[in-house]
């Protein structure tokens, strides 16, 4: 017989009020999460941030696949749901986000958690971590980054535009940089969950 | 996936209390549970929260030309759709039935009615309309989904600001938002769906059915009202035989607990449109509850990049240089422009269908010492590869999802390359390193 899990994540990038231009040096909008809120799936997380899309799902499930111990539950199929509330920049970013929240609160076994940065270049070479929709696209490039937590190695990069080898480099040293942002706050949030039982 | 079927004591369980005039969360016959409506940023988007059930509403528009038969009227478009996270059973291909009923219900319930004026949203005769889409998600079914999608769609609908436009002679301006203000919809009235579940042949009656009760109905009745008392849609489904008094009876508590809705409606409009004229912060992020454990929010936070290019210069001085074997391929196989747009690296060899085992077990040989490190730069060449196939030339990638990783044969490259359009990327595509995975289902391609 076969065992389904379902996790569902709803995710949203957006932040609030926020429209003023971030200043120079890169910076991460604010962030919110919720977890466990829909009653029916096996878990769910909701995570706000700042033909495509079956690339996009492609990619999601490549990273999952990844980093999810599939040989634990074997004829089982697990199946992550994302609903986009709004989009506000970043999006495929925070898919990743909301997915690893969604399987951390279903209880999936997995060897690491997994973030997504996004970068975007702009003309003159200037890096932004997180950027908005409007920078996104005035962007001359925009690479999004899948790390894991365990060594901030990358899981899945892709990218859109142009951009040297040297840039390359520096995106993913500014993401590797991101991230251990983005897991301190999976690790805060996850302690608030679980600091009454 | 199939539903758990529901077992036969829990059945009894339900039916036995319901009778009993007791409901499994303690509501009384006639209560609602809690609405909770919250919404985003960008006007005409919300969440509806009854109870578990959740919607989320989403109202958009476009000018488009009008329908032939309504020249001076606007379109309006209502979709719902059951999200496989609603529930385990909503299967993309599996709920159709559902998912029509309930369709139709709203189309009835906000068209029919003439809540919104379509008159309004003309702004050339006959040439350009506005053209309102209203998209519903269910996101949890705890029940009543026709409640909560209907209160939903008219709070997106009412929420919802157009671009405004002018027209002068033969000149019409759509001007952005940041130009002038978006306009609010024209909405006569708010119709809302009120749900009454009927048990045991109709001699019990509940309001607000949540998901237990729903399975162990007989039947259920729909009363769309507005708040001035007017029916605005009114159906029964389930084969349950109604008498006239009960139908009026249901009509009369529908109208009563409509007018409540539609006081929570206007406030929790009023409230954000308060907050968003003060300049605070609005949007779903402001409306996760930040006493709930469950619930954690982070302020911005700043990133330190300054040594971001001295770590990018240290990786690049310290990377290996490309293998061996791709130097030797650049230098063998020079690319040979035969038109612009069309190019050829090698010669290519014989087709080998026949020998397929042989042919494999070689390469493998070859491309073995190499570490592959899969860069999403070779998926890229995928995604190039299986374009140029939808083009004249035929050829047929495996395109299943089950195989993430493509070959990139050395000496089978110029086959694939022959027929395709290359641009300046493709041509560092030999510089890759290959990927190899043995596959022997694969057809040689």
């Amino acid at each position: 017989m076969e065992g389904v899990m379902q996790t569902d994540a709803k995710m949203r990038t957006e932040s609030g009020a926020e429209s003023s231009p971030r200043g120079p040096g890169c910076s991460l909008r604010h962030f919110a999460c919720e977890q466990n809120l829909l009653s029916r799936p096996d878990g769910s997380a909701s995570f706000l941030q700042g033909v495509a899309e079956k690339s996009r799902e492609r990619l999601i499930r490549n990273t999952c696949e990844a980093v999810v111990l599939g040989a634990l539950h074997p004829r089982t199929s697990i199946t992550v749901v994302l609903q986009v509330v709004s989009d506000a920049g970043s999006l495929l970013a925070c898919c990743l986000n909301a997915a690893c929240m969604a399987l951390v609160d279903a209880g999936v076994p997995m060897r690491a958690l997994f973030c997504g940065v996004t970068c975007a270049l702009d003309s003159e070479g200037t890096l932004v971590l997180d950027p908005t929709a409007k920078q996104e696209k005035e962007a001359r490039a925009i690479l999004t980054f899948a790390l894991d937590s365990v060594e901030r190695k990358l899981l899945m990069s892709t990218t859109k535009g142009l951009y040297s080898d040297a840039e390359l480099q520096q995106c993913l040293a500014a993401a590797q940089a991101a991230s251990q942002h983005v897991f301190r706050f999976y690790r805060e949030s996850l302690q608030r969950r679980y600091s009454k039982s | 996936m199939k539903e758990t079927p529901l077992s036969n004591c829990e059945r009894r369980f339900l039916l036995r209390a319901i009778e009993e005039k007791k409901r499994l969360d303690g509501r009384q016959t006639y209560d609602y549970r809690n609405i909770k409506i919250t919404f985003g940023t960008d006007y005409g988007c919300c969440i509806v929260e009854l109870g578990k059930t959740r919607v989320l509403g989403q109202v958009s528009c476009e000018l488009v030309s009008p329908k032939l038969n309504r020249a001076t009227e606007g379109i309006l478009f209502f979709n719902l759709e059951l999200s496989q996270m609603a529930a385990p059973a909503f299967e993309p291909g599996r709920q159709s039935d559902l998912l029509v009923k309930l369709n139709r219900l709203l189309e009835r319930c906000l068209r029919n009615s003439k809540c919104i004026d379509t008159e309004s949203l003309c702004v050339v005769a006959g040439e350009k309309v506005w053209q309102i889409r209203v998209d519903l998600h269910l996101l949890n079914h705890d029940g009543n989904i026709i409640d909560a999608a209907s209160i939903a769609a008219i709070v997106a609908l009412c929420h919802f600001r157009r671009p405004d436009v002018s027209v002068q002679g033969d000149e019409v301006t759509l001007y952005t938002p940041e130009e002038r203000d978006p306009v609010p919809l024209s909405i006569h009235h708010m119709p809302i769906c009120v749900s009454f579940a009927f048990f045991q042949q109709g001699t019990y009656l509940l309001v607000d059915p949540n998901e237990r009760e729903e399975r162990v109905m007989d039947g259920l009745l729909v009363i769309a009202m507005n708040k001035h008392r007017e029916i605005c849609t009114i159906q029964s489904s389930g084969g349950i035989m109604l008498l006239k008094d009960q139908v009026l009876r249901c009509s009369k508590i529908a109208g009563v607990k409509v007018l409540e809705i539609t006081e929570l409606i206007q406030k929790a409009l009023e409230n954000d449109q308060k907050v968003r004229k003060e300049g605070g912060k609005f949007g779903f992020a402001e409306s996760i509850a930040s006493q709930r454990i469950t619930a954690f929010k982070m302020e911005k936070a700043p990133i330190d990049t300054s040594d971001v290019e001295e770590k990018a210069e240290e990786i690049i001085a310290e990377a290996e240089p490309p293998s061996e074997v791709f130097l030797n391929l650049l230098r063998v196989s020079k690319p040979v422009l035969w038109t612009p747009g069309t190019a050829q690296i090698g010669e290519g060899i014989e087709n080998s269908w026949g020998d397929l085992e042989d042919s494999e077990k070689e390469e493998d040989d070859e491309g073995g010492s190499d570490e592959a490190i899969i860069l999403d730069s070779i998926k890229m060449d995928t995604r190039e590869v299986s374009n140029i196939g939808s083009q004249d030339a035929p050829i047929v990638l495996s395109d299943s999802e089950e195989e993430e990783m493509i070959i990139l044969e050395p000496d089978k490259n110029p086959k694939k390359i022959r027929t395709q359009t290359i641009s300046a990327k493709q041509e560092k595509a030999p510089s890759k390193k290959p990927v190899k995975k043995r596959k022997k289902k694969r057809a040689a391609n």
